[in-house]
């Protein structure tokens, strides 16, 4: 790093204070919050910003999630950009307010930090709350650091505001792995980010002059066309994730691959997929079998809605068997994530072997060994050895 | 009538006319917003002394005073007959919709 203030600062951050600096950086004018482990750095750190005066924005300390959301829709309302964060339970306090903001278009930013729901009580890291709220509307991102964490809180807002979109977009970072674990972070100039991200000018907002009436019933004859505009808004932005992660890479210089990013898949025979921090351990594991000589590949899936289907489809005609990890279930059935990549391979002729693996409930580790493990289950699969389609990693018995 | 009159209500014609979310423009009044309403109040000006107690009590702020005689906008009006009751001159009648003044 040299002195000049448009490199911005490397600091040693949590994720959730990345996300924090985040949030600063695209200024918010109203903030709408409610602590909850492990979200609850973000609250404060945006709280030391505002006492400190490094950050102007209306901070709102509200008596819930259902009122954090409702606070935050009242501010998208009138045109002000707004932020919000929260976690497991809250998400599923908000659960109502989240059909709200979607169904209205304002495209709020939240950080969601993933945890497990109750019960049985627990405050560690599963990604079963967000992926309960799946049929919300949200675009819902997942991120595997606190670089990626602090850079996609800057890029959700340039989706969520993009006229092609206006929809509300989730930042999923895994508890505590990813909200309480340290590094080196890179803080953008305020300049820069700035020049990337221009005041927010909604054009769904109250004005005096051209009184409005939102939110309001739209009749049976009606309603149907609103669901039909937000599936296209969402298809709409496939393309629009791509493009705001080119133009992000070509002003601060890292490019995360838009909605997924491949490593080592060029000639891989079997790939896992993965959310959020398992991609982090997954890609030392793929290093070390690469090594070796195993043609094994790792996809690092970043948006679970819109959902890529057509890169899916591509890829199975690459690979003889895939992997799928869940850090949740979708009891009855299997992961959520293996069930929408499996809906997406049904249109696509060949279709390759897939084991879906659940791992990483209420924070249980999912280790080296373990995705050794999985890939070593792949390879099997692939060459005709009975595997079962769905398994839990990591069980105590 | 200081509330808004009915006014043809010009509905989307494709997908690109529709609002983004939602939202239309507020202070129109589409159809009458009293379609349920079962009595409705007749005032009889003749007896009316002006004290505004029915202007004053309507829960649903539909009677004008601004042209000097007492008038009820039917547009709004949800027929309660609280005007009728607290009216101390009985200048208003409740008349039972689809039925003539006497």
């Amino acid at each position: 790093m040299n002195n000049n203030p448009k490199d911005g600062n490397l600091d040693f951050l949590n994720g959730d204070e990345a996300v924090a600096y985040g949030a600063r950086l695209c200024r918010p004018q109203v903030i709408a919050v409610y602590p909850i482990t492990p979200q609850t750095i973000v609250v404060e750190k945006i709280s030391e910003f505002v006492a400190n005066n490094e950050m102007t924005c209306e901070y709102i300390h509200v008596e819930s999630e259902h009122s954090a959301m409702c606070a935050a829709m009242g501010a998208s309302l009138v045109g002000a950009r707004a932020f919000t964060a929260t976690s497991s339970q809250g998400l599923a306090y908000m659960h109502e307010m989240l059909h709200y903001v979607s169904g209205s278009r304002f495209p709020i930013v939240m950080m969601n930090a993933n945890r497990t729901l109750a019960a049985p009580w627990n405050i560690f890291g599963d990604q079963r709350d967000s992926l309960s709220q799946r049929d919300t509307g949200w675009i819902q991102a997942y991120v595997e650091n606190g670089q990626e964490a602090l850079d996609m809180i800057i890029q959700a807002y340039a989706i969520a505001e993009d006229d092609r979109v206006y929809t509300p977009v989730m930042v999923n970072l895994d508890g505590f792995v990813n909200t309480h674990t340290f590094e080196l972070v890179h803080i953008p100039a305020q300049e820069e980010v700035d020049a990337f991200l221009p005041p927010f000018k909604s054009r769904n907002a109250v004005d005096f002059h051209h009184p409005r009436s939102f939110c309001m019933t739209a009749s049976t004859e009606w309603n149907m066309e609103f669901r039909y505009q937000q599936q296209e808004a969402m298809d709409r932005a496939r393309g629009v994730i791509a493009e705001v992660d080119k133009g992000f890479g070509d002003r601060f210089g890292r490019y995360y691959g838009g909605m997924v990013e491949e490593i080592r898949c060029e000639d891989a025979e079997v790939v896992l997929v993965g959310m959020g921090s398992v991609v982090g351990t997954s890609r030392i594991v793929v290093d070390r079998l690469r090594e070796k000589g195993f043609k094994v590949g790792l996809v690092k899936l970043r948006f679970y809605r819109p959902f890529p289907r057509e890169y899916f489809k591509g890829l199975s005609r690459r690979v003889k068997a895939m992997g799928v990890i869940d850090r949740d279930i979708s009891f009855g059935y299997e992961g959520a994530v293996a069930s929408d990549i499996k809906s997406a391979l049904a249109g696509a002729g060949a279709v390759p072997k897939v084991i879906n693996f659940i791992a990483g409930i209420a924070g249980r580790d999912i280790t080296k060994e373990n995705i050794e493990g999985m890939y070593d289950k792949l390879f099997n699969f692939a060459r005709g050895k009975d595997e079962k389609e769905m398994q839990f990693i990591g069980l105590r018995w | 009538m200081a509330k808004p009159k009915i006014v043809k209500f010009r509905f989307p014609e494709s997908l690109e006319e529709m609002p983004l979310g939602p939202s239309a423009a507020a202070g129109i009044l589409t159809e009458p917003n009293s379609g349920w309403r079962v009595q409705r109040p007749v005032l009889d000006h003749s007896k009316c002394s002006g004290c505004l107690l029915c202007w004053v009590l309507c829960p649903e702020g539909v009677i004008d005073k601004s042209k000097g005689d007492l008038e009820i906008d039917m547009n709004y009006c949800k027929g309660c007959g609280l005007c009728a009751h607290e009216c101390p001159k009985k200048a208003i009648q409740m008349i039972r919709e689809g039925e003539d003044e006497q």
